[in-house]
């Protein structure tokens, strides 16, 4: 493939980690593309803030306890880790709570950031 | 324009496979160019060949099948696919079981890439 810039993708998780399978099958997907070689992002608002929530415990759900791997997400070269600001705060949150460091950045920011991207890819 | 498609929604219970489909002709009709559409989450039953529908409804995997066969690409997520029982057996023709790097592709070679899911 002829050299090019590296694009700009977002992954923009919006579902809470259980209830459904997109937070997992999402995760996934970064997973992969931290491979690329391109510029990632991951940003979590609405109630996939809860994705990151310290102290999970699913066994009485009985399905896979994934948060931990959210832990890996620099390592696997997704640069960008952002928490949208009024997500957290509605849903009584505050950076304590979360399993790992993530820049907070209130909507307006977001939407600005969300502009700036290539691809946005909704889970 | 060259267009990467994403389905994340299964056929029937959702719009998006149908509303995919749409976009697609409508696209290829303008003279765009469709690099590949991405089969993932509940997406991938889009593309078994076991469906069994009524005569007086869309057939929705014959009808990827039948694009497929003209020379659109579809990519079916090996690990979504497994997890849903659509193996090779069950395989529509003219789509593919491969993995996530080739949505990661589309991604890199696609001018847009356009999601449709919930």
């Amino acid at each position: 493939m002829e050299e090019q810039a590296p694009r700009k993708i977002m992954f923009v998780n919006r579902r809470a980690p259980h209830g459904s399978i997109y937070a997992y099958e999402g995760l996934e997907v970064i997973l992969i593309f931290g491979a690329y070689d391109q510029e990632i992002s991951a940003v979590f608002l609405d109630d996939a803030v809860f994705s990151l929530k310290k102290g999970q415990d699913t066994s009485e759900l009985g399905v896979k306890e994934f948060s931990a791997t959210f832990r890996a997400l620099e390592a696997y070269g997704v640069e960008n880790r952002y928490v949208e600001k009024e997500s957290m705060e509605q849903r009584g949150l505050t950076l304590d709570d979360l399993i790992m460091d993530v820049e907070v950045v209130d909507g307006a920011t977001l939407r600005k950031a969300m502009g700036e991207q290539d691809v946005l890819l909704p889970f | 324009m060259k267009f990467g498609i994403l389905v994340q929604e299964g056929p029937y219970n959702h719009e998006a496979s149908d509303s995919a489909y749409h976009f697609i002709q409508a696209a290829l009709a303008k003279g765009h160019e469709i690099t590949g559409v991405f089969f993932y989450n509940d997406g991938v039953t889009n593309t078994t060949k076991l469906m069994d529908i009524p005569a007086d409804d869309r057939h929705i995997s014959k009808r990827w099948s039948e694009l497929g066969a003209k020379g659109v690409e579809l990519i079916v997520c090996v690990a979504a696919a497994k997890r849903r029982g659509i193996s090779p057996d069950v395989l529509i023709d003219n789509a593919r079981i491969d993995g996530l790097g080739q949505l990661s592709e589309l991604c890199i070679e696609s001018d847009r890439l356009i999601t449709f899911g919930d």
